[in-house]
């Protein structure tokens, strides 16, 4: 793993909805190919601090360097720097409109202008590798929740991102359709993709992390190794928070 | 009761009256076939306009909104006699002799507005999610609309964009006014000449035998667009 902290590196980022301030001054580093997981109640701001990540979110103060560009100033293209930040959302968000084949098609075709044969050779490449070649032709709503996730996660890589940025991505899905897509992530991992999770799944996190953040209502309390977060926090904020978890995955 | 009959429904004044009246209703087809091509293309431009993001946008925005707030307001019939009044002037290049032109024009322009808002509420029904999901693929504002808006939102507004066609296919028959010899002006003649108002008869029967396979036609899109789609209940 590289240690070179500064992939993404955020610095007293702010940002307010109205006159909740959601993010109050976040700094965190990322280095290439790690991979950090944000845990947190809801509420938190890890939503926020991904969506700021890919300017989905203005943010209000701060500044947010990617891959050694300050993406925060005004001279972004956004519509550029989306294309090397992939993101996958909570509810798939899937088109439901286009074929599995075409959600992953749209954007190499439309973003980045791959010729249609090139794009589907790619689609067709990635739906085999996430085990869902045989579904190229469904519409994503006869597929189940797992298998749409699955897609939406192709549908972020075909753009051959630098960053992926996952929002609990596996918090809509019943129990039993969450194992294959957290072993997707795991694969993902283990090819070196940058990462960073917003996650509910505590012992996913500790398995798959090389930094673990713990947030509370937009602040990051601790970071630190899995270990040191998940066996001997420091903080008693942190510990509340995990001996919660702990007692809710009890009952 | 057999005057009744004798004066609406008599089967050989129904014969004689319904090439005349068929005669008229031709201008009628023509209308509501370009109208119809117009509204749809125009209407969507005019939705597509006032949903601009940003400041820059505003002036367009807000004569968007200006343009339906007026002609959807103002009664279709009013609207012809205004544009009738220009042709008389020969403003904007219109004339007497521009008739099927000047029926066109206030009918696009008063359908358009209403289309628009359907536009509008189909566009608005589309979930934000699914534009966070195209922009978050780095697809510009144009594109998200383009490729997964719109698809979606026209395909929602289907039977209520059908509503208003049905509504601007019967308006049709008010261009009478402004002078085009259509379909009701034809078996408004034959009345008068004949004395009998089976013609009225043949052109509501032209009317709705026009509405009926479109309702139906749509009513299949629909129901093939759900299987497709759709998961079946199992």
């Amino acid at each position: 793993m590289s240690e070179n902290g500064n992939f993404v590196s955020m610095q007293g980022v702010r940002k307010s909805f109205d006159d909740l301030e959601v993010l109050h001054g976040i700094d965190l580093d990322v280095g290439e190919h790690e991979v950090v997981c944000l845990i947190g109640a809801s509420g938190s701001g890890k939503s926020t601090l991904l969506r700021c990540i890919n300017l989905l979110e203005r943010i209000d103060e701060g500044t947010i360097v990617f891959d050694g560009q300050t993406i925060t100033g005004t001279k972004v293209d956004v519509n550029r720097l989306r294309q090397k930040i992939g993101i996958v959302f909570q509810a798939y968000n899937l088109f439901p409109h286009m074929t599995v084949l075409q959600n992953v098609m749209l954007a190499p075709r439309k973003a980045l202008g791959v010729s249609r044969a090139d794009a589907e050779e790619r689609a067709r490449t990635l739906l085999k590798a996430i085990g869902l070649a045989e579904k190229a032709d469904e519409f994503p709503d006869r597929l189940s929740g797992g298998q749409q996730q699955r897609v939406a996660i192709a549908r972020a890589l075909a753009l051959e991102p630098k960053l992926m940025l996952l929002d609990e991505i596996t918090s809509a899905l019943d129990p039993q359709l969450i194992g294959e897509v957290l072993e997707l992530v795991r694969q993902l991992a283990d090819s070196g993709m940058t990462m960073i999770l917003a996650t509910h799944e505590m012992s996913f996190a500790r398995e798959v992390a090389n930094t673990v953040c713990f947030l509370d209502a937009g602040v990051i309390h601790e970071q630190g190794t899995p270990a040191e977060i998940f066996s001997s926090p420091r903080e008693p904020r942190t510990r509340e928070f995990l001996s919660r978890v702990l007692e809710a995955g009890r009952l | 009761m057999g005057q009744f009959l004798h004066e609406f429904f008599n089967p050989l004044d129904f014969l004689r009256a319904t090439p005349q009246v068929w005669s008229g209703f031709v201008f009628n087809l023509r209308l509501m076939v370009v109208a119809e091509a117009l509204v749809l293309v125009l209407a969507l431009l005019v939705a597509i306009v006032r949903g601009l993001p940003g400041r820059a946008a505003m002036p367009f925005r807000g004569l968007a909104i200006l343009y339906t707030d007026f002609f959807r307001g103002t009664p279709l019939i009013l609207v012809l006699l205004i544009v009738e009044g220009f042709a008389t002037l020969n403003y904007f290049g219109l004339s007497s002799g521009t008739l099927f032109l000047n029926g066109l024009i206030a009918l696009v322009l008063v359908y358009t507005a209403y289309v628009t808002e359907v536009y509008r509420a189909g566009i608005e029904s589309v979930h934000p999610s699914q534009r966070m999901a195209a922009r978050s693929l780095g697809l510009s504002y144009m594109q998200t609309m383009r490729y997964v808006v719109l698809p979606q939102a026209i395909r929602r507004v289907v039977p209520p964009l059908l509503n208003d066609f049905v509504g601007l296919q019967k308006d049709t028959a008010l261009v009478t006014i402004i002078g085009l010899v259509e379909a009701v002006a034809q078996a408004g003649q034959y009345s008068s000449d004949y004395l009998n108002d089976t013609g009225l008869m043949v052109a509501a029967v032209f009317f709705i035998l026009l509405t009926i396979p479109l309702a139906r036609f749509t009513d299949h899109i629909i129901r093939q667009r759900e299987r497709r789609e759709r998961a079946q209940v199992v």
